[in-house]
């Protein structure tokens, strides 16, 4: 066929390759500043995978990605560029801290944190509504109005961080330590199993939150009669009107889902970690999921492959900074820069190349067949 | 110089198995007006976008004056000194009349220059060509008579002397299309060769001296136009194709199942495609539409399964009145019983990314045994889908391939299977062979002829004149966004060729 991958090479090949590609120019990168590529790597390996405690972050990391990559990949399903994960996770956060600060103290965790997932995915959601009834109704491109929500729902939170949510004794733009009932359990035990000790990582029940999101995800877009729909409209909007498909109802729907799964989000860092909603606790990882979902091909398992990926970039790389005094910190947002860069934006760099390989050996492998007959 | 302004030798040119021009001559003499007419799909467009560089032929020559030359792209041939007029406008809506037309030859970053140079001469060009337009006008601003007059003028200024329009009337009025057939018998006796390709028979004879017919990708036959007829054209055009054997006994038309009033259909531009059409169609009947592509049938047929709104009219399906000008959901036509196999397959009657099972009940996944709750029932879905396979002979006989990687004949049976297998009222049916193998044709012609006999309303359009007279009972001709008669299928081609060109008096007799 065509214009088309085998694929094993589509989903499996493709992101290796940019993958490799990142990883040689950031190793390019690291010669530059004087260190060597090769033990920086190693040091990479180890501070993400090496140890107990390391794992433990890695995973708390994939954690959030795996949240926002779910929700710019439903969204990206129908057709839509949903790029406000970051500010629907932040709202997502005053959600998950409603229900935690009138009830940790009454309540234990296993009754606030159902209601905390539900109170993060509708403030999520919420937040997500208005950019999505703007597009079905008025045609208002919801990359913008998504991004525009991002800064709005920043100003929000820093008003509520430093005023209503704030303690009155306290200087710090913070609400209040939840306290046990306001708290979810780690998955220590859990990684017991395997002999790993997660140490001080905050890797907690929200990881397996993430992963029933993935397969909630996978039914929803591949089992339902509403992703049958979704994905309709996704691929062929004309196809979409043909099938009397509603094209408002299925684009808000489709965002609402969206914004659910990137205000869920919050549960990890408020409830798993902080215990408390700090200001800018999403810290980017809204934006990391638009990479995650491009890099995982918008299937759940591929994005949990891909979320695993930047948390070990995300963990590892704090490693490498503290061990390499040449490498800062920002070396190490240069590097997750610039698999951001391969493996999202430039997505599709290799694939007219690698088309034409394949479409070679195809030639090939019939001329050589029919010799041989 | 050279006898011919043009010559083209051997072109061939294919799109995959589509074989849209095959071995095309085609000889253009200086200093005339010469014609290319062709059904939309004999291939026109491509050979003259091969003429000015937009594809590359796969074999032959281009002759430019006398000498061979390569097209690689636009400014070759530019170059050449060809310009083309599209029939979409390649002008920059906000920009001024002057800002288009030194659009592409700004001479350097700094524009005073080439403005006040543009500006001089495009005065001497309005005056030599009588193309007055006001050069500070704000192109969206301008009707499109004048903005077609831009084209012209931006190709002129870039020193055509080989204009090529790319179905130029289409978007006119009658009167704005008699301006620009002054302008063009002017630019003619400046000595300018110009191409004119169109569907409408009329415009050739009004202007041209020379006609080429396209049929199929090949190139029919070159005349002289005061040497021939409409009927002649047409005839060429449409093909004296045999008649396709299809067996049919008599039609036994009962109830009026739909009944079409005063239906009238804008496009998103507001113009007129469909004007105050009526008909019915009844149970056990097909009624045919026929006519040239771009008449307004595909907008008819649209309009009346509720994908475009219409302007004003009504549409009775069953006795029972549908929200036409509102927008008809057409999920809710379907409860009905109102079926559509749409004209486009590509666009609208299939995802093609899908699987061939996905594809099966687009449309019709509300219906209870696909479903379980909110749930798709997969196996449900893919069991009726097999049925459906083997029912229509789809091949390769598996629901779990890609819907692309199916042929034109085999992605046309899957939408024919998912529709017809509704039990409908009312069927309708758009182009239901085009792009379709020889052997398919002869199978979808027999499903609907079955339909019929099963007491169904089908109403069928077609651009394949043969298949409408051999599949209807009752023809209308729709000319112009009007159905200009009602003939019987037995009609000769040559009659129904004139209908469908729009020359009534002489087909009336």
């Amino acid at each position: 066929m065509k214009n088309e991958l085998p694929k094993w090479a589509d989903y499996g090949l493709i992101p290796l390759i940019n993958l490799a590609i990142a990883f040689t120019v950031s190793g390019l990168v690291v010669l530059f500043v004087g260190e060597n590529p090769i033990e920086a790597a190693k040091l990479l390996l180890r501070g993400s995978l090496g140890y107990g405690e390391g794992i433990g972050f890695t995973l708390f990391h994939a954690t959030n990605f795996i949240f926002t990559g779910l929700a710019v990949a439903v969204a990206f399903h129908c057709g839509l560029f949903n790029i406000g994960g970051e500010g629907q996770a932040y709202i997502g956060g005053l959600g998950v801290a409603i229900i935690c600060l009138s009830l940790d103290t009454v309540a234990p965790w296993w009754i606030t944190f159902p209601l905390a997932i539900a109170a993060s995915a509708l403030f999520g959601a919420a937040w997500a509504l208005i950019p999505a009834w703007l597009q079905a109704k008025r045609g208002s491109h919801v990359v913008i109005t998504t991004i525009m929500f991002n800064f709005i729902a920043a100003s929000v939170m820093v008003y509520l961080l430093t005023g209503m949510l704030r303690p009155q004794d306290s200087m710090a733009p913070q609400t209040r330590t939840f306290e046990v009932g306001g708290q979810i359990p780690k998955l220590d035990f859990m990684m017991d199993w395997f002999g790993l000790d997660i140490g001080g990582a905050p890797l907690n029940l929200s990881f397996l939150v993430a992963l029933v999101a993935a397969f909630l995800v996978w039914v929803l877009i591949w089992r339902t009669k509403f992703g049958y729909e979704l994905r309709t409209m996704g691929t062929s909007p004309t196809a979409a009107v043909y099938a009397g498909i509603p094209p408002v109802k299925t684009v808000v729907i489709t965002m609402l889902i969206s914004g659910a799964l990137a205000g869920m989000m919050a549960l990890n860092p408020v409830m798993g970690e902080q215990a408390r909603v700090e200001l800018d606790f999403v810290a980017g990882a809204g934006f990391v999921g638009i990479a995650v979902a491009l890099m995982g091909r918008s299937h759940p398992v591929g994005i949990v492959i891909a979320g695993i990926l930047f948390g070990m970039l995300y963990q590892g790389g704090a490693e490498l900074a503290f061990d390499m005094p040449n490498i800062s910190r920002d070396m190490i947002i240069v590097i997750q820069g610039l698999v951001i860069l391969f493996a999202g934006a430039l997505e599709h760099m290799f694939r007219p190349a690698l088309i034409n390989f394949f479409e070679i050996l195809s030639i090939n492998s019939k001329s050589s067949s029919k010799e041989a007959a | 110089m050279s006898e011919y302004a043009i010559e083209l030798k051997g072109i061939n040119k294919s799109f995959g198995p589509v074989r849209a021009n095959h071995d095309i001559n085609l000889p253009i003499t200086q200093g005339t007006i010469h014609g290319i007419i062709g059904e939309n799909g004999a291939g026109k467009s491509t050979l003259m976008s091969i003429l000015y560089g937009f594809y590359q032929a796969d074999s032959g020559d281009i002759f430019v004056n006398g000498n061979k030359m390569t097209i690689s792209d636009s400014q070759a041939a530019i170059a050449a000194g060809i310009g083309m007029v599209h029939q979409h406008f390649m002008l920059v809506e906000n920009f001024t009349v002057l800002e288009n037309i030194i659009l592409g030859a700004e001479g350097g970053n700094i524009l005073n220059k080439a403005i006040g140079q543009a500006r001089k001469e495009l005065l001497k060009l309005e005056e030599d060509y009588g193309l007055t337009v006001d050069p500070d006008a704000i192109i969206e601003d301008l009707p499109v008579g004048i903005q077609q007059r831009v084209e012209i003028l931006k190709a002129l200024y870039r020193g055509a002397e080989i204009l090529i329009l790319d179905e130029p009337t289409g978007v006119l009025t009658p009167s704005e299309a008699d301006h620009l057939f002054n302008i063009l018998r002017q630019l003619k006796d400046q000595g300018k060769t110009i191409v004119l390709i169109t569907h409408k028979l009329r415009e050739i004879m009004a202007i041209t001296d020379n006609v080429s017919v396209m049929r199929q990708g090949t190139m029919v036959a070159t005349r002289k136009t005061s040497e021939t007829s409409v009927a002649d054209l047409a005839e060429l055009m449409v093909g004296r194709r045999v008649l396709m054997q299809v067996d049919k006994g008599d039609a036994n038309p009962t109830d009026v199942k739909l009944a079409v009033e005063n239906l009238t259909v804008k496009d998103s531009r507001g113009v007129i495609m469909v004007d105050d059409v009526s008909f019915e169609v009844r149970a056990g009947e097909i009624v045919g539409i026929a006519g040239v592509a771009g008449n307004g049938q595909s907008e008819l047929l649209e309009a009346i399964a509720g994908i475009v709104p219409a302007e004003t009219g009504r549409v009775l399906l069953d006795g029972e009145p549908i929200n036409v000008t509102g927008g008809a959901d057409p999920a809710l036509l379907r409860e009905k019983g109102m079926v559509h196999v749409p004209e486009d397959r590509h666009h609208m009657g299939l995802v093609l990314p899908f699987e061939e099972y996905e594809n099966s009940i687009l449309g019709y996944h509300n219906q209870e045994q696909y479903l379980s709750g909110a749930f798709l029932n997969i196996d449900a879905i893919r069991a009726d889908a097999k049925e459906k396979i083997e029912q229509y002979d789809i091949r390769p006989p598996n629901p779990r391939l890609k819907t692309a990687n199916f042929s034109g004949g085999n992605q046309q049976k899957i939408v024919l299977a998912r529709e017809m297998e509704q039990d409908p009222v009312v069927l309708l049916i758009g182009q239901p062979t085009r792009g379709v193998d020889v052997g398919a044709i002869e199978f979808i012609h027999k499903r609907i002829i079955e339909m019929r006999d099963a007491g169904k309303a089908v109403l069928l359009v077609s651009v394949e004149l043969d298949e409408i007279r051999s599949l209807s009972d009752r023809v209308l001709v729709m000319f112009a966004g009007k159905v200009v008669g009602e003939r019987s299928p037995e009609t000769s081609e040559g009659e129904l060729g004139l209908l469908m060109a729009g020359v009534e008096g002489q087909a009336a007799e």
